[in-house]
């Protein structure tokens, strides 16, 4: 102790030791739960870099990094000038990651020496093969705590690295892991446009970036990355503080971009690549339609796969010659009507008893009517109409007269649902700036004086949940067609939750948000049943959804894209906050406006 | 009750409750409540905690329904109507406070108070009124009102009602959670606002500052009107005094 006093300056060791200790615990804990989930062995299978850096490892270096982090900021008082960050979170974060190999090596220790597989199914030998890197106990515990020790204090030091560098190491870091992650779609585009060997050249033969393609990829992204510093902030700004024509044209242009690149690229991706686009346009629809029900109009429902259902079977019925019951055979085109029709009158079957609920209450209730819904589609007593556990089977596809739409075209399916998102799009956009808009946001905020201001609150709810009942009826209609069948098991709970994590993590009441977090989650991750681009995460999925949510609720509410609206109300706290410290409540610089907003941003 | 209370005799009143009984439930809160607003006045209602006086509003207002009696708007029974008919027709209510929508901007609470009226050149009109009467607010337009000060909120809350033109404003408590030195300031601005032509219906429990600018008050009781008279008569008033001024 006397001779590390003697090295470092005093403060190093003025350590808040119980955080210290707790954060390493913490760290600790999460890395052996981890491990016993079993995702990194799972996820080991899945190359990042080649041969050095499998997914597995990623998940499990992660941990330590987060924590340092975490364990570094420090806590600032309503009030109190912040204390400068130094030497001493660097220590904390140092501590709490050594902490944390430690605890895997106390892992690594009991996994040689008892057998616990009977309860723990992860309890194997594999496991203890992946920690110790197949070179002994005394190397992997070692490592591990150096390893951990070091990418604890890298986390620490993200918080006293200049704003470039750790602009520079994030997208670096992610701009690597996003290439590995994309490698099927990047081998998938190349081949369309007939540049394999761009795609050799990256990717190793059995998958994962090679050594020398992620160096100099990194290396480019990061002269890139520096090069831009500050221009792209600079570019959304200036965007978000145009008005009237010029913001009306930017808009035209970006959506003109997205429109080209949505209606382009699919013509150069395979099947494999076109059945997840549509996939995520399927979710993305339905995400959009719960985004006017949560978002805008504030109302959490959580039975909002009843209406996907609806869509579905009515598209079933109406089309498929199988239909037990009644079998009208109609074009998809007809049949949608109908959807539109049977959808509105469940919505308002449904949202007239809960409307009068407050908050949690109608989430409790419409989780019964999500289920209830289901459980009549399955159901021996309407067996003879909708088919029981046997579902519709042989739902045509849709008859364009010069193309046909079915599943075993997964290109043609993007295009119909691209269209429902389209209009999906184009409906929440004008509601949002409608007077039924703001009487949804007044009804948010506060129900009581909305009805006081006037507003029919009654009436505004119920339209929020018919509207969100036909675009999620419109999804269920895809959903047939592509299928090709109905069955009650696709309209699981799940699919309820799964939706809303993406409307929360992609940014409640925000389109570009949801369209976010839509292509991240169900893209990437993938849906309750549809596989994402990491089908190893398949047996995680719904861990990591779970995650995602508890930490977006505690550390970003406002989402991944936070509206301009809501982003503005975050650092006006902030900056008024600021202001007050300084003695100065009226005058607001700009300047200081702008440093606030780019720390915030950046973390 | 006295049977001059000072109230006009020959003008339709504004605003009127005859007999009117409410319930929560089985639960009877407003019992046999007579009240008169004539245009341009200013009058009180007093009374202690859960007395009913922010039920008296909302009955006003059409958030809650009378059992039995009726609610008269300009001689008209509106019972039955709801509370987008009188906002329409000029009733309006600063609530219990503030209230405001905290996550919007000052901006859309202004807008959102002037919800049912489609007169766009007019709205614009009672907005810049209003940033004239409150050049504070209009510095802080684009700003999340949750982060406004006591005073401040006040403001936009008072502008958020006025931007509804009313011809009645029934204000529940609005020296409430206000800071000493500003309501003396929030008790002139009410009067400015009175000068302008707008009656005021005022929920209080500071009797004796609200007595000493209304015209006429009330005094609930458990839901019962037990005093009606003139502001003068009300501040002599030895069982009023003894009860709700702190004296005896
Ligand atoms: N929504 C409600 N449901 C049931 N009881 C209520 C409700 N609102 C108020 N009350 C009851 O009615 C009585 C009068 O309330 P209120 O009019 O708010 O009183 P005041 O504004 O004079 O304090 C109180 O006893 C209160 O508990
Ligand atoms: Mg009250």
């Amino acid at each position: 102790m006397s001779a590390a006093a003697a090295l470092l300056p005093s403060s190093a060791l003025h350590q808040d030791w119980r955080k210290v200790f707790r954060w390493g615990l913490i760290c600790g804990g999460s890395l052996i739960a981890l491990c016993l989930v079993g995702m990194p062995v799972e996820l080991d299978r899945r190359e990042i870099v080649e041969r050095y850096l499998s997914l597995g490892y990623v998940s499990v270096l992660l941990v330590p990094i987060c924590a340092g982090w975490v364990a570094a900021t420090q806590i600032v008082l309503e009030g109190f000038e912040s204390r400068k960050q130094g030497l001493y979170d660097l220590v904390t974060g140092l501590l709490v990651g050594v902490l944390g190999g430690g605890g895997l090596s106390l892992l690594m220790v009991a996994l040689d020496s008892w057998n616990l597989r009977d309860p723990l199914v992860n309890w194997s030998p594999k496991l203890l093969r992946f920690l110790t890197y197949e070179n002994g106990m005394g190397f992997g515990a070692g490592a591990w705590i150096i390893t951990c020790g070091v990418l604890g204090l890298a986390g620490a030091s993200l918080h006293v690295v200049p704003r470039v560098v750790r602009r520079v190491v994030a997208i670096v870091l992610m701009g690597l892991l996003a290439l590995s992650v994309l490698e099927s779609a990047v081998s998938d585009l190349s081949e369309g446009f007939r540049l394999e060997w761009l795609a050799d050249l990256i990717y190793a033969k059995k998958g994962g970036l090679t050594l020398t393609s992620a160096l100099v990829v990194g290396i480019v992204m990061a002269v890139v990355a520096a090069l831009t510093d500050g221009r792209v902030k600079a570019v959304t700004n200036r965007y978000r503080e145009m008005e009237g024509m010029e913001r009306q044209k930017a808009s035209i242009v970006l959506f003109a971009v997205v429109a080209v690149l949505c209606i382009v690229l699919p013509i150069f991706l395979g099947k494999i690549m076109n059945e997840l686009l549509a996939n995520v346009g399927i979710f993305l629809l339905l995400a959009l339609g719960l985004n006017i029900v949560v978002g805008l109009a504030g109302l959490l429902d959580l039975g909002y796969v009843a209406f996907f259902a609806v869509g579905g079977y009515t598209t079933a019925v109406l089309t498929s010659p199988n239909s037990p019951w009644f079998a009208p055979e109609l074009h998809f085109g007809v049949s949608l009507i109908f959807v539109v029709i049977f959808a509105a009158i469940v919505g308002l079957i449904i949202g007239a008893p809960v409307i009068r609920m407050r908050g949690d209450y109608l989430a409790i209730v419409t989780l019964g009517f999500g289920e209830i819904i289901r459980l009549l589609f399955m159901s021996d007593w309407l067996g003879p109409y909708f088919g029981g556990a046997q579902g519709i089977t042989n739902v045509p596809g849709v008859d364009l007269g010069f193309a046909t739409v079915k599943g075993t075209d997964p290109r043609s399916v993007f295009y119909l649902v691209l269209f429902f998102c389209v209009i999906a799009i184009y409906v929440s956009w004008r509601l949002q700036a409608s007077r039924l808009g703001r009487a949804w946001m007044a009804i948010r905020e506060d129900e009581q004086v909305a009805e006081a201001m006037g507003i029919n609150t009654v009436s505004a709810k119920l339209m929020a949940f018919v509207v969100g009942a036909v675009l999620a009826a419109f999804s269920g209609a895809v959903l047939a067609a592509k299928v090709g069948s109905i069955f009650p098991t696709s309209f699981m709970i799940l699919v309820s939750i799964i939706i809303l994590v993406v409307v929360i993590v992609g940014g409640m009441g925000n389109i570009a948000g949801v369209l976010v977090g839509s292509v991240v989650l169900i893209g990437v991750l993938g849906g309750p049943k549809q596989p994402g681009l990491l089908q190893e995460f398949q047996n995680f999925k719904l861990l990591i959804y779970g995650i995602l949510l508890v930490f977006m609720m505690l550390k970003r509410p406002e989402g991944l894209v936070p509206s301009a609206r809501r982003s503005r109300e975050l650092h006006q706290d902030e900056f008024l906050q600021d202001a007050w410290l300084k003695g100065d409540k009226l005058g607001i610089d700009d300047d200081e406006i702008e440093t606030g907003h780019v720390e915030e941003e950046s973390r | 009750m006295s049977s001059d209370n000072g109230s006009p005799k020959d003008v339709t009143a504004l605003l009127e409750f005859r007999q009117v009984n409410t319930h929560y439930g089985a639960v009877h809160i407003l019992k046999d409540v007579d009240l008169a607003i004539y245009p341009g006045e200013l009058v009180c209602l007093l009374g202690g905690n859960a007395s009913g006086k922010s039920t008296t509003l909302k009955t006003l207002l059409g958030m809650v329904t009378p059992t039995s009696g009726e609610v008269v708007l300009d001689g008209e029974v509106v019972n039955n109507k709801p509370t987008s008919y009188r906002v329409v027709n000029g009733v309006t209510m600063v609530p219990e406070n503030r209230r405001l929508f905290k996550r919007l901007s000052v901006k859309e609470n202004l807008e959102l108070g002037a919800y049912l009226r489609n007169d766009k050149e007019g709205i614009a009109e009672d907005l810049e009124k209003i940033y004239g009467l409150f050049p504070r607010v209009k510095e802080r337009l684009s700003q999340k009102s949750g982060t406004l000060s006591g005073g401040e909120q006040q403001m936009v809350a008072i502008g958020r009602a006025l931007m509804s033109r009313p011809r009645v404003l029934l204000m529940d408590e609005p020296s409430m959670g206000l800071a000493p030195a500003l309501v003396q300031q929030n008790f002139e601005l009410i009067q400015q606002i009175h000068s302008d032509g707008v009656a005021i219906f005022m929920v209080e429990q500071n009797a004796n500052m609200a007595l000493s600018i209304a015209d006429r008050g009330w005094v609930l009781q458990t839901g019962r009107v037990v005093l009606d008279d003139t502001a003068e008569a009300l501040l002599a008033n030895p069982e009023l005094r003894a009860s709700y001024l702190g004296e005896g």
